[in-house]
């Protein structure tokens, strides 16, 4: 008797499993509805036009960057990207069926982009910026979908994500989202300018210029508050400065030229595109319409003021600084000028170079360490550089030259320490 | 037709003909050279490399597709050295090919490295890998791609004489950890792998030790058939 009712139990759970992977896996290709949806998707989804809009905008959003491995395949993901919370390998968003998105449908793909959703409603891990991509509009996110579905399919197998306990439980991301994420389509400031509207939108969303430029607090999520006053890369070593051009800003007094013309080609008369932001120009920003990347300026010009940065406390020239000179006139005059000078376009200015002095030292530093070019552009394709000086100079003269850089001329920054250096040294590139 | 577009690129310049000068300072010259101060502060003004250890390995007169497939590899992340995929990670194929161009047709003279001291043993055994190549490991003679004179063979092969003992040794033990690795199929990693464990001292030793020939020059494309199927010389069709 009782065998009876545990063969019946048994029944009845796999009758259940049996309509349940029915409803998961086919009734939803069998319905007709659906399929007359789909193909008018997938019509709207070849529009030439909306294709090229697409490619644009995902250019501007710099999706390839992140989609994209070292030597891989353009958008087949495979790029490992390092968090404070552990590693994540970025997916593939090339419309391959089984291993990219050749399946989604634009439902899904807003869902992700809007909310923050997976395919089947799991939140998603911010290191993908839904936290800026909210703000795109549904207009693009249908152009940068059907450009997506227009690329080459490249089969090409994710990786989990291999994160440290807790993060690597979804549902812990439930309470950081009602914490910090508010979903929203960017709303025009009717007060403004079209240009001011454009130029916020860009910055706000599908740039996602805050996920570097602004700083986070301890659990990772931008202080809106401070939007734009730069901040640390998360796990790179790099600072994103200030993008403010008033007193006190990061850029202060760029002029809107500046801005459009480090963006197209890497480089202003007040300072070069390097780092990771070398990789942002070369990639997505040289590709902006003058007319967005005017909006852009337009935009970071109104940006408030805060007021002349406070010489730190601690301000007291460094105990190199004699030293820090020497090494100044013999490595650094002939090109940064002996007054930190520069030359327009060729070699950034030192003096008054907000990149030079950002509360943190580490850019700086690294650019001692690591020299390097500024990008390649189209307007600017064969780009000067900087020797490394990395196997010439050791931490403690490393320290000295560029605490000197960052107390001399109007530069008032705080010291940075040998040990600091040599931290920096070992920091990895990528 | 990448020469093409660097000469075309080369003749678009004259927006930037009249370098701005710095305030303080004379104009800053508009040159190549001037350029890629990243590139000669370590490897000199005209790719001599560093005298001695080879720790910065010499450029000057290595076959221009050579330096630029060496670029190309730094850059997507098959050949590791920090500093290096660091310095080319932004550069267009064109500016990374007129930059291998130009150092591929600096002259430098020769400078001899200090050698170690090893048993004649050793040194037959080199002799013989480089020249005979050892069947049984299935390790071909290092002259049958490296020309018959190891000065290489444009445009993709390198020499292997006046190099440094160690830069040659590092280099092997680098194909071997996957440390430097190029587009597959990789046959210097397979060869590399194949040698025995003394085999790469004894190949570093006696290539460092020879007299270097009159002419330093790569042979000629076409000069040699090489044994293995190689990623680097899929576009010249002397894979086998």
């Amino acid at each position: 008797m009782k065998r009876w009712w545990q063969r019946g139990i048994l029944v009845l759970l796999l009758c259940g499993a049996v309509l349940l992977g029915w409803r998961l896996f086919v009734a939803d290709r069998l319905h007709p509805a659906n399929a007359a949806q789909r193909q008018a998707e997938a019509a709207k989804l070849r529009d030439p036009a909306l294709v090229a809009r697409g490619a644009y905008l995902a250019t501007v959003g710099d999706c390839a960057a992140c989609h994209t491995a070292r030597g891989g395949r353009r958008y087949a993901g495979g790029r490992v990207l390092a968090t404070p919370f552990g590693d994540l390998s970025t997916p593939n968003i090339t419309p391959d069926p089984d291993t990219g998105i050749g399946r989604l449908r634009f439902a899904d793909f807003w869902r992700a982009l809007h909310q923050g959703r997976g395919r089947h409603g799991e939140p998603l891990y911010p290191v993908f910026s839904y936290t800026s991509f909210t703000r795109v509009t549904r207009d693009d996110a249908w152009a940068i979908f059907a450009y997506l579905k227009s690329l080459p399919p490249v089969r090409q197998p994710n990786r989990e994500p291999a994160l440290s306990f807790p993060y690597n439980v979804r549902s812990s991301l439930l309470a950081w989202r009602a914490l910090y994420f508010r979903p929203g389509v960017y709303r025009p400031d009717p007060a403004r300018s079209a240009e001011w509207n454009r130029g916020a939108y860009l910055v706000q969303g599908l740039g996602h210029c805050g996920e570097c430029h602004t700083p986070r607090n301890a659990w990772g999520a931008m202080e809106e508050k401070r939007r734009l006053v730069g901040g640390s890369l998360p796990a790179q070593e790099w600072y994103a400065p200030g993008l403010g051009t008033q007193p006190g800003g990061g850029l202060a007094g760029w002029s809107g030229q500046d801005i459009v013309d480090l963006l197209k080609t890497g480089e202003s008369s007040k300072g070069a595109a390097f780092g990771p932001m070398a990789d942002v120009v070369r990639n997505s920003t040289q590709y902006m319409s003058d007319a967005d990347l005017r909006a852009v300026a337009t935009y970071l010009r109104a940006l408030p003021a805060r007021g002349p940065a406070p010489v730190p406390a601690a301000f007291a020239r460094a105990a190199g600084h004699v030293q820090g000179g020497e090494l100044y006139a013999q490595q650094c005059a002939a090109c940064h000028g002996k007054q930190g000078e520069g030359v327009p376009g060729i070699y950034p200015p030192l003096d008054g170079n907000g990149a030079v002095t950002e509360p943190s030292a580490a850019d700086a530093v690294r650019s001692v360490l690591l020299g390097g070019f500024a990008p390649t552009t189209v307007g600017d394709p064969r780009p000067y550089s900087m020797p490394p000086f990395a196997q010439q100079l050791s931490d403690d003269e490393v320290a000295a030259v560029v605490n000197y850089i960052r107390q001399s001329w109007s530069n008032r920054a705080g010291a940075v320490w040998p040990a600091e250096v040599g931290r920096l040294r070992h920091t990895p590139v990528d | 037709m990448r020469c093409l577009l660097a000469l075309a690129l080369l003749a678009l310049q004259p927006a930037h003909a009249a370098a701005p000068a710095a305030v303080s300072g004379t104009p800053v010259p508009d040159t190549l050279q001037q350029r890629i101060a990243a590139c000669t502060a370590c490897h000199g003004i005209h790719g001599g490399g560093s005298s001695g250890s080879g720790f910065f390995p010499r450029l000057a007169g290595k076959p221009a597709a050579y330096l630029a497939r060496q670029l190309a590899d730094f850059q997507d992340g098959l050949r590791h050295y920090a500093p290096m995929e660091y310095t080319v990670r932004g550069l267009s194929p064109a500016y990374l090919r007129e930059i291998a161009d130009y150092f591929a047709a600096q002259q430098v003279p020769y400078a001899r490295s200090p050698l170690p001291s090893l048993p004649a043993r050793t040194l037959q055994r080199g002799e013989q890998l480089v020249m005979q190549g050892d069947p049984a490991r299935g390790v071909p003679a290092c002259s049958r791609c490296h020309g018959s004179q190891l000065t290489g063979v444009q445009p993709d092969i390198p020499g292997l004489v006046g190099l440094p003992c160690d830069y040659i040794s590092a280099q092997l033990g680098a194909w071997r950890t996957h440390t430097r690795a190029t587009v597959a199929p990789d046959c210097m990693a397979e060869v590399a792998g194949r040698l025995g464990p003394s085999d790469i001292t004894a190949v570093a030793a006696w290539l460092s030790s020879r007299e270097l020939p009159a002419d330093m020059h790569a042979q000629p494309a076409g000069s040699v058939q090489p044994p293995l199927r190689c990623g680097v010389l899929a576009g010249n069709a002397s894979g086998t």
